[in-house]
């Protein structure tokens, strides 16, 4: 038989973390209630909503349909760590400059799945940024803004590359 | 909701993850967790035991040999999305997996775990009713192979004893004259489909022989409509499209008759796929 709690170690924004969870606890809720990292949002609990998104080993997961025991040896990323090194600032402002967000509450999710389609390079089309953002709901904004955002930036990282060249 | 407790154990070999589910009879086996979890945070589930098969070693790989594309079961739907393999013979495959779920979703998500899980509105069984594939299984009873048509039983019900595991599928590789299509109409991108249809065939220029024609959304397992099948192989799209033999009910998505009417949609949609020359 399994045991109903383990112990599991981890590295949470490049921090080391040793913890004994439930074997039920989900990835988010162990970053909301055990580390008090509360930028990670939890809307359905099933899987359609996307308020939840986090990296785990660099790939952008649901944190309510992810164990944390699974997350055992795992490198884990939050909407903190993302925005403490710097690597979505651009997205951040932009989101603002742009009124991407009305009441905030997806915005952590859709940051994570924009930066997740823009680290790959290149300008994606406005379907591409629609399709990569199909599974993050916003309630309030209509999406129309959060493309604008997020186009505005590949544009911007685009020609600061083809100026680094 | 919060799942309700459980615990919680990582088989390391095939054999402990059968030993397992013989032991506690109300097991469920953890792979993607896509589907799972969902339902066990919303209890429609409430296993004692979750057995994590995730660190077995050798369910992860794609191959091709003896003219079929092996997909092991925890291949992801983002690695199937990228296989090369998979593009070029098993391109149906590769067709469906933008319409599954979000990118998010893709990244954990298995192929073995979609076709056991047996939605009726999924998109992987009914490529692999298409595609006339296979799924190997091993159990108590050790290794054996399951075809398409027989493996998809009801609604989430499949051939799959209480101990067995899926552990890989198998698709006959695309040859030259292989046509495939697939189409689905879903209320946001990556939804589950209100309807959808994978298909496959064999062209000789125009003339298509061997339609296959798996509708997904519209029953309780993926439904081949056969009198459309014949009616395409003969010629005619339109006639392919009255002959349409399926019955679907109203579901919390469409009423039967909507249902009925996209169907003929998505075959005039994937017939044209079927016929592009190439």
């Amino acid at each position: 038989m399994g045991d109903r709690s383990l112990d599991i170690s981890l590295t949470v924004n490049g921090e080391k973390i040793a913890e004994r969870v439930e074997a039920r606890k989900t990835l988010v809720d162990f970053l909301r209630e055990d580390l008090s990292l509360t930028g990670s949002h939890i809307g359905c609990e099933h899987g359609v909503c996307g308020a939840c998104t986090v990296r785990v080993n660099g790939e952008i997961v649901r944190g309510c349909l992810m164990l944390a025991v699974q997350c055992d040896g795992a490198e884990v990323e939050t909407i903190e760590g993302l925005s403490d090194s710097g690597e979505i600032a651009d997205l951040q402002a932009a989101f603002e400059q742009r009124n991407a967000l009305q009441c905030g509450y997806c915005t952590p999710g859709m940051i994570a799945a924009a930066q997740d389609l823009l680290k790959r390079g290149g300008v994606p089309s406005r379907d591409d940024i629609r399709a990569h953002l199909s599974g993050n709901y916003c309630r309030c904004t209509g999406y129309h803004a959060i493309v604008d955002a997020i186009e505005s930036v590949a544009q911007a990282r685009s020609e600061a590359r083809a100026k680094g060249r | 909701m919060k799942p309700a407790p459980f615990a919680y154990k990582r088989a390391r070999t095939l054999d402990e993850a059968v030993a397992l589910l013989g032991e506690h009879k109300d097991a469920r086996l953890l792979a993607g967790g896509q589907s799972l979890i969902a339902t066990l945070n919303m209890r429609l589930s409430t296993p004692s035991l979750l057995v994590d098969i995730n660190g077995i070693s050798g369910l992860a790989g794609v191959a091709h040999k003896n003219g079929k594309v092996e997909i092991g079961a925890l291949v992801r739907h983002a690695e199937a999305e990228r296989s090369e393999l998979i593009a070029k013979y098993a391109a149906l495959i590769a067709r469906a997996m933008p319409h599954i779920g979000h990118a998010a979703i893709r990244n954990r998500g298995t192929l073995g775990g979609s076709i056991a899980f047996a939605d009726p509105a999924a998109e992987l069984p009914a490529c692999l009713l298409a595609l006339d594939g296979e799924v190997e299984a091993s159990g108590p009873q050790g290794k054996r192979t399951i075809r398409a048509q027989d493996f998809f039983k009801g609604l989430f019900e499949t051939a799959l004893g209480p101990q067995e595991v899926l552990t890989a599928i198998r698709v006959p590789a695309a040859g030259k004259d292989t046509r495939v299509g697939f189409a689905e109409l879903a209320r946001r991108h990556g939804d589950y489909a209100i309807v959808g249809l994978a298909a496959s065939a064999r062209a000789d220029g125009k003339k298509l022989s061997d339609v296959r024609l798996a509708y997904f959304g519209v029953g309780a397992t993926p439904m081949r409509a056969r009198k459309a099948e014949a009616a395409l192989a003969s010629g005619g799209v339109e006639a392919a499209v009255a002959a349409l033999d399926l019955d679907p009910h109203d579901d919390i998505q469409a009423t039967a008759k909507t249902k009925k009417h996209l169907a003929g949609v998505l075959l005039r949609r994937v017939a044209n796929q079927l016929l592009e020359t190439r």
